[in-house]
């Protein structure tokens, strides 16, 4: 497996989502909305004698943060779609599989393009969110807030795992829609479980802290393992060419 | 140079292709002639190593189409012109052909070089940095060979090249064909246009599920009824169909003064036939040849 040829085709899906406006506004706009967003309800909800608890104020914090990773899952679906089904679209798909490019090198590449936008997006505004925060805590409460694990566990594991969950969910819808839109709606239905978790934490049933985090983590880590697998058995040159519809 | 023995293709209990036999040489081109659903992408995709074959062998510059580690080795030597174009529209003329230089894993000298002679040949090489999606039809088909030939194959697959353009660009197009075929590429051409196929190809294959004859142009249409030689008379009589007679022809059909007369060489019989003619006293008022056409092989064998 030659990585330069994914990197090359990741490359290229790039300079291809750079000239398209919806893709750009989605992809940076709204990871940069919320992370001036968040900081602004925590500031009006929870920092100005509202009578809120430290815990509570904690708990609203790591709830809050798990936005973020609806957003990773979210946001992937959208450049996904546009990676694979765009290249049904415009019918580029059999030149590129013409070309001495394996399988799982071509999808590597779409997985490299459909993943590191998002990712690269949400850090930046999960980095925007933690100043904001820290200055809000520090001001108040004389520490920063961040960093501290459960971030760190949302950014090394829980936001790219949501974010591959997308990856790999695109490869396996783009085999059975033909419509960038109608994909991103479908592909859009990754984020119900993850609204679950964060209503439920928001309710109180479950803590979104280190342990809830690290549990996540790993049923996600084994959903991506077995959604790879299948979406290897979709991305084969003659299904793509034969049965994707 | 692509050696295919009883080729098939199964999809499901659907045969799209049937036991195909042909052989094309390093240099010559070769022409697919059939109507569509005829099996002609199905062959190309399956030579071009992107669809599995169901049964038979097919080898291309010696490389089993079905073995995985000559089917990288395969699609190194050609080059695929699909028949939908394909092209990444918001990118350039040259970014597209750059990426494809890239996965053909060419250096970046020959990309360059590459690049430039194709653009330059294409009369795009102004326009190397405007959108592929702001070219005409006939501009990205020529676009799109180019990027088949990037990295200098030595077999390039066309599938219909020329389908849904107007003539002016299908004549671009077919120029651009004539020039490769000028630099003895071997050229494997899917097409539904029989003046297509017979101004550009050496040998022609027609294809319906089965291969049902191949040859050169020439032989495809011999083999449909020969040559006819057709006499217009003042006046056919008796003495002249009996004077004909006596020459042992194959076959003559007289109808309103008119005498179509099958011949094997015309450039010698003729001259007997009219000597015989003008001996019975028949007035010869003009002398034409009836040769079949492509289209009448075509429809021979597709019907």
């Amino acid at each position: 497996m030659k990585l330069w040829k994914s990197w090359v085709i990741a490359s290229k899906d790039f300079s291809v989502f750079r000239k398209k406006k919806s893709v750009i506004y989605s992809v940076i706009l709204i990871p940069l909305l919320m992370s001036i967003f968040l900081p602004f309800i925590i500031g009006s909800a929870g920092m100005k004698g509202s009578g809120v608890t430290i815990a509570e104020f904690a708990s609203l914090l790591n709830s809050f943060s798990f936005f973020f990773v609806i957003l990773a899952a979210s946001l992937t679906t959208v450049i996904a779609s546009y990676s694979l089904i765009g290249e049904k679209i415009e019918k580029s798909i059999e030149p590129l599989l013409a070309t001495p490019t394996t399988d799982k090198e071509i999808l590597l590449g779409k997985s490299f393009a459909a993943f590191l936008p998002p990712i690269l997006s949400i850090y930046i505004g999960l980095g925007i969110f933690m100043v904001l925060i820290d200055k809000m805590t520090y001001n108040t409460l004389g520490y920063f807030y961040y960093p501290n694990w459960n971030i760190a566990i949302i950014i090394v594991l829980v936001a790219p795992l949501a974010s591959i969950l997308s990856v790999e969910l695109g490869v396996i819808l783009s085999s059975r829609v033909n419509d960038v839109r109608a994909a991103q709606q479908l592909g859009q239905l990754i984020i119900i479980p993850f609204f679950g978790i964060y209503i439920l934490g928001e309710i109180g049933y479950i803590s979104l802290g280190i342990n809830s985090m690290l549990v996540i983590s790993a049923i996600m880590l084994v959903v991506d393992i077995f959604l790879f697998y299948i979406s290897t058995i979709t991305f084969r040159r003659e299904e793509i060419l034969t049965k994707w519809k | 140079m692509i050696d295919v023995e009883n080729l098939s293709k199964k999809f499901g209990d659907v045969t799209a292709v049937d036991e195909v036999t042909f052989h094309v040489n390093e240099g010559e081109v070769f022409g697919f002639l059939g109507p569509n659903g005829a099996g002609k992408t199905t062959t190309v995709r399956m030579l071009s190593c992107l669809i599995s074959k169901t049964s038979g062998d097919a080898r291309i510059a010696g490389y089993d189409i079905n073995n995985t580690d000559d089917s990288l080795k395969i699609r190194k030597l050609i080059g695929l012109v699909p028949d939908n174009v394909g092209l990444y529209e918001e990118l350039s003329a040259y970014k597209n052909l750059d990426f494809y230089g890239k996965l053909y894993e060419c250096n970046k000298i020959q990309r360059e070089e590459n690049i430039e002679h194709f653009l330059r040949m294409l009369g795009l090489w102004e326009k190397r940095d405007v959108a592929a999606g702001a070219f005409s039809k006939g501009m990205k088909q020529k676009i799109a060979i180019a990027r088949a030939l990037i990295h200098e194959p030595e077999i390039l697959f066309l599938d219909e090249p020329t389908v849904n353009l107007d003539p002016e660009s299908s004549k671009m197009v077919r120029d651009f064909i004539m020039e490769l075929k000028k630099e003895k590429k071997t050229i494997f051409l899917n097409t539904h246009n029989l003046d297509e196929a017979q101004k550009i190809c050496d040998k022609i294959g027609i294809l319906n599920t089965k291969l049902m004859a191949t040859g050169t142009p020439e032989e495809l249409e011999g083999s449909v009824w020969g040559n006819k030689t057709v006499i217009q008379l003042e006046k056919v009589n008796d003495m002249i169909l009996d004077e004909l007679n006596k020459l042992s022809l194959k076959k003559i059909i007289y109808d309103n003064n008119k005498l179509t007369i099958d011949v094997v060489n015309p450039k010698k019989e003729n001259p007997i036939i009219v000597a015989a003619i003008v001996r019975a006293g028949g007035q010869v008022q003009y002398v034409t040849e009836l040769s079949p056409t492509l289209e009448d092989a075509y429809l021979k064998f597709v019907r």
